[in-house]
């Protein structure tokens, strides 16, 4: 497997250099963001490229949650994510699973659409989404966002749980239905619980997609009561774009829920494309 | 919705009729999928490919219909709509040719044996968890000289002559944007390509080593060629994907300084958004659809040249 067999010591210094460079470039952004939000506001200036702030403070965190709005748009942002990845989920389950135990007319057609919806600029349907959602008077609601992410979602999802269902062999489900279970009770009873790292990987796939949604929740939403984190942080920006504490501090929390979830999925998402890469 | 996603199968214990296995069934478990895709992507695709050829213009009400080709006409005179052409080209382009090396250098890199590699793997991962809109104000603010780094660096250096920002030079500006874009991106391909790594089955390279081959030429005679083609499919769903990707660059600049980052999504979505004209925004879109067709095309006849696997 490995690439390095005779190993020189200076091929093994170049690979710890190279991933520590690695490990630098992905992380110091981060570090900064977080730097920023504990460092005191009267120090932002003095020390703004010091490494290391002098002294470090909460207030900012405080401040963030405490006097402003984005607690609000945090729970609105957790609701959307969450009911978006939960549909999503459910729904591209029951199509992976159609697609990957069943052969019925119409099946490559179906994919088809599925394919061409990731292929074309999403931004192309920016324009029509906004009419149809004003029109049946969703605008400014979260539902519309739940409904219009979900759907964005689905072909991708419904890919994943397809190839973690493959994963898994036919006989067990055909030997429940042997001894007098109905196709879904097998489906519920035996292969659910054998997929549940696959929808879990899904479910945190969907949430991180959903969390960081932009451009469609900024065109549907518009009143600060539903606004999501993205929407609100990019307001907050442009109205006080000098209270960089604060902003950093709001842009820590806005990254906490997303990498709870990576750091869950990430092995299984390295699992679920090497297997997909196996069967070619 | 909920309720849809679960067919209820008639009686529980009566053995399911032969009618209701095979030809209705499936439909139930994909309906639900369908039905979404169709009403919330697919509808709307051609409602949105109709107002290319209509003038829906939220702020011009009155003034809707059937216009024929004058969208399209105002876009081949649009002089914004071919600087953002040649932008999309670089921005593109910058944008996979860093982030397919970096990240085919990370992968090879995870390919191998060392100390604590699982957390290794999770924090180089990191960026692309990163909400979009985070990355772009994160980047934003580090390319600012009050509080990032970055300017003072990059003066240090002697590549700046002194400490500025970049996001406002409309020479150096579009380098802001790729730059994060390739931090975002480069776990993508390391993630596909560090799966594709892992199925080659280990045995080449052990035939190889007995037969005397050094480490290059298993590399360019084993590794690449199994990578190929995910490498294509790959490069492929990322150059449109990253054409077609706008929040980072809406975010760090708007597409400033004078249209000097500006691409033709962020064109679409400022003149949907900013100035409610759907009609040309659409033609807009319809252009970048057909260019990205176009390339597409193109790449899977490639693919099929010269891909021999």
């Amino acid at each position: 497997m490995s690439a390095l067999r005779k190993s020189s010591p200076l091929a093994v210094t170049g690979k710890y250099l190279a991933l520590a460079f690695y490990l630098t470039f992905a992380l110091f952004p981060l570090y900064w963001l977080a730097k920023i939000a504990v460092t005191p506001d009267k120090l932002i200036f003095s020390e703004g490229t010091a490494m290391v702030p002098s002294s470090f403070t909460f207030e900012n965190f405080r401040t963030v949650l405490i006097a402003t709005d984005f607690l609000s748009y945090f729970k609105n942002s957790l609701i959307v994510s969450l009911g978006t990845a939960a549909i999503t989920t459910c729904v591209a389950a029951a199509a992976g699973y159609a697609f990957s135990r069943f052969d019925f007319r119409g099946k490559r057609l179906v994919i088809a659409l599925m394919l061409i919806t990731q292929m074309f600029p999403l931004l192309m349907i920016i324009a029509p989404i906004y009419k149809i959602v004003a029109a049946v008077g969703l605008l400014n609601s979260l539902t519309s966002l739940i409904i219009v992410y979900t759907a964005f979602n689905v072909p991708f999802a419904t890919f994943l749980m397809q190839s973690f269902f493959d994963g898994i062999p036919k006989d067990l489900e055909e030997a429940g239905m042997i001894d007098g279970c109905t196709r879904f009770e097998a489906l519920r009873k035996i292969i659910l619980p054998l997929t549940l790292p696959g929808l879990g990987a899904t479910l945190g796939f969907i949430f991180t997609a959903a969390w960081s949604e932009l451009l469609f929740a900024l065109m549907l939403i518009n009143s600060n009561d539903t606004m999501t984190f993205p929407v609100g942080l990019l307001t907050f920006v442009s109205k006080f774009s000098v209270d960089w504490g604060q902003m950093m501090a709001a842009g820590v929390l806005a990254l906490v829920p997303s990498c709870l979830f990576f750091i869950f999925i990430q092995r299984y998402l390295v699992q679920g494309l090497t297997s997909g890469a196996v069967k070619g | 919705m909920m309720s849809t996603t679960k067919p209820a199968p008639g009686k529980p214990r009566a053995r399911p009729s032969f009618y209701f296995r095979y030809l209705v069934e499936p439909y139930l478990y994909i309906s639900p999928a369908f039905v979404l895709i169709a009403l919330v992507m697919l509808v709307p695709l051609v409602i949105g490919v109709s107002y290319a050829f209509q003038s829906v213009s939220l702020l011009r009400p009155f003034e809707t219909g059937w216009v024929g080709t004058e969208n399209f006409q105002a876009l081949w005179t649009d002089r914004k709509f071919w600087l953002a052409l040649k932008n999309t080209f670089w921005w593109t382009l910058g944008s996979i040719f860093f982030q397919f090396f970096l990240g085919l250098g990370l992968a090879l890199l995870l390919n191998t044996h060392f100390y604590g590699k699982r957390l290794v793997q999770a924090l180089v991962f990191l960026p692309w968890a990163v909400p979009t809109f985070l990355s772009a104000l994160t980047w934003a603010w580090l390319f600012n000289p009050t509080i990032g780094p970055l300017p003072h660096w990059l003066a240090a250096l002697g590549i700046l002559s002194e400490p500025y920002n970049i996001l406002g030079d409309p020479d150096l500006a579009m380098w802001g944007p790729i730059t994060a874009n390739v931090w975002f991106g480069i776990p993508f391909f390391a993630i596909t390509l560090l799966a594709a790594l892992q199925s080659i089955p280990g045995e080449l390279y052990e035939a190889a080593e007995i037969d005397g081959a050094t480490a290059w030429q298993s590399f360019t005679k084993i590794t690449l060629p199994f990578l190929a083609p995910m490498i294509a499919i790959t490069v492929m769903l990322r150059t449109i994907w990253i054409a077609n990707f706008a929040d980072l660059i809406f975010v760090m600049t708007g597409g400033g300084p004078a249209n000097s980052t500006q691409i033709l999504s962020t064109y679409i979505f400022t003149t949907a958004f900013r100035k409610l004209d759907f009609g040309y925004a659409s033609a807009i879109a319809v252009a970048l659809l057909v260019l990205l067709l176009i390339y597409a095309v193109i790449l899977l006849v490639l693919r099929r040249r010269l891909v021999k696997i």
